[in-house]
């Protein structure tokens, strides 16, 4: 493989799979807010 | 007398990973294998990293959440969702049903032939030639047109698949849908690895990588290129026709529905390129092994699957585990994208007559089942289900997501509500990027897209299929899906259905 196209196979990957990898942390770390409206039904 | 009726329970996902992968159930399917490693190619290769990139991020993204604010906040399927936006809208919502009553009844057969063609695998039964095999032997095909001369090898595995279907889609939300999603999905994504683990082990899977990421800087400058990126995210990502409308009512108020997003968005293009890295690199062997260049033997659609991919494993070591790999990974992903199609009809007709989870699962998929298995294990199916295809994608379901963006945006004027709901529980705020995204730039990019696809049918008959076949199970089909819409749309809600969303969780029960 010439060095262009491994260059965009590993930015491709990274944007990717990178891009899957930080979206599942932000899911997995983010706790919620208890919003300014609440919406509690007591 | 006053007659007090039972509450119905729509069903929902228990949690939000179940959703996720529902979702991603959804939109991981054929196109993914088949149709993306092809447009990558097609668009410049390693440069076509750039306009899909963009593409998922300007469209894609927006657009699910844009059909996840509708159905979260709508607590309903498609039409109802619609309905309780405005009740001008509610024929949106219908004519997204009729869309997926038509996808329904063809993925089926594609399914049908995986599921065949993954026993193939073992015996090469289509020997020399995979491509008069296919036609010829397996599927029967004569000239154009219909008959009812019924192919048996289609036939059985379609009947035995439906019963499948309709048995998990009875079990409800979360039991039939959401656990088939989750068990499904995970060994998707193994049996692929393996596949592209086993496809890079060839000799010539590097000149298959070099083919497809060689970036063509010069196809960037191509409007044509940026259309074909900004397609495959739209096809892609199951929006626009009441999938994920459907799915996102099934989820609690409080769930992270932005961060689900792009998680779900950013899953289905990962798997894209894992899959483009399959692909290309078997096609490299089978132009390595055929003496030719790989830019003679790439093929997409059914060309790839049912006719490349079989001259690869004749070829390749271990062809038969190959083929396995391929085939079960086609049937895996075409399979939960047909539930979370069918579930688009199966939650409409339930909210709409008040049915019972058996009740309308019945009424909806036996029905489809038996359209489905008239037209397309006939020796006339494959003709029927490739003109279909190719017009309820364009003039159904792009069609149809552009019409749902205009009506909601600037009809209705929602946006800016849907983005305070989305905002309120999720982990990414959807502030004044995603307002102009949905009312503005994706639309005009829909609106591109539709005039050069609606340019090409008119100018190029699909195919070289005789008119009236175009015109009946073509364009036919994509303006019955509208009719439907209309004619559905003037029926009556049931008086004990409430034309606004509950406010709570616990009053999804209804």
């Amino acid at each position: 493989m010439s060095g262009d196209a491994i260059a965009m196979m590993v930015l491709a990957m990274v944007v990717l799979w990178g891009g899957l990898g930080a979206a599942i942390v932000n899911i997995v770390r983010f706790k919620g807010r208890e919003p300014q409206q609440t919406m509690r039904d007591l | 007398m006053t007659v007090t009726k039972a509450p119905i329970d729509r069903g929902r996902f228990s949690n939000k990973t179940v959703f996720i992968m529902a979702a991603i159930g959804s939109a991981v399917g054929l196109g993914n294998i088949w149709r993306f490693p092809y447009v990558a190619y097609e668009g410049g290769g390693g440069a076509f990293i750039l306009p899909y990139l963009v593409a998922l991020l300007v469209a894609g993204i927006p657009l699910l959440l844009l059909d996840y604010a509708v159905g979260h906040s709508g607590r309903g399927s498609a039409p109802l969702s619609f309905a309780r936006i405005s009740r001008k809208l509610e024929w949106i919502g219908w004519w997204q049903v009729a869309i997926c009553v038509v996808i329904a009844v063809y993925y089926a057969a594609i399914l049908a032939w995986a599921i065949q063609y993954t026993g193939f695998s073992f015996t090469q039964a289509w020997g020399d030639d995979p491509e008069a095999f296919l036609f010829q032997e397996f599927l029967q095909a004569g000239d154009p047109g219909v008959t009812l001369q019924f192919v048996p090898a289609v036939l059985i595995p379609m009947a035995i698949m439906w019963v499948v279907v309709i048995a998990i889609m009875a079990l409800g939300v979360q039991k039939g849908v959401g656990a088939t999603s989750v068990v499904f999905i995970p060994i998707l994504l193994i049996v692929f690895i393996a596949l592209v683990i086993q496809a890079l082990m060839l000799p010539g899977a590097m000149e298959g990588l070099q083919t497809l990421f060689q970036p063509d800087w010069a196809a960037l400058a191509n409007p044509a290129v940026w259309a074909s990126a900004f397609g495959q995210i739209f096809f892609s990502l199951s929006v626009g026709f009441g999938i994920m409308i459907t799915y996102a009512s099934y989820v609690g108020r409080k769930v992270d529905m932005t961060g689900s997003g792009f998680v779900v968005g950013f899953a289905n293009s990962g798997f894209e390129l894992l899959c483009g890295i399959g692909v290309f690199s078997a096609l490299g062997f089978l132009a390595q092994s055929s003496g030719l260049a790989v830019a003679d033997v790439v093929a997409d659609g059914i060309g790839l699957a049912f006719v490349a991919f079989p001259a690869i494993i004749s070829q390749a070591p271990l062809g038969a585990l190959l083929g396995v790999l391929f085939f079960v990974s086609l049937v895996l992903a075409g399979f939960t994208s047909l539930i979370s199609i069918l579930e688009v009809v199966i939650s409409a007709v339930r909210d709409k007559l008040e049915l019972g989870r058996v009740q309308a699962t019945l009424i909806v998929t036996i029905p489809l089942a038996l359209i489905s298995i008239l037209l397309f294990s006939t020796t006339s199916g494959v003709y029927v289900l490739d003109i279909a295809d190719y017009f309820i994608n364009r003039f159904g379901i792009l069609l149809a997501a552009l019409v749902a963006m205009v009506a909601i945006a600037w009809g209705a004027r929602k946006v800016p509500w849907f983005a305070e709901h989305m905002s309120r529980y999720g982990s990414i705020r959807l502030g004044a990027w995603w307002r102009v995204l949905v009312m503005v730039i994706t639309p005009i990019a829909l609106v591109i897209m539709l005039v050069l696809e609606t340019i090409t049918a008119i100018t190029v008959p699909y195919g070289g299929y005789p008119a009236w076949m175009l015109g009946l199970f073509g364009w036919g089909v994509a303006g019955a899906a509208i009719v439907a819409g209309v004619l559905l749309s003037l029926t009556r809600w049931k008086p004990a259905t409430p034309m606004e969303a509950p406010e709570h969780d616990e009053e999804v029960v209804r």
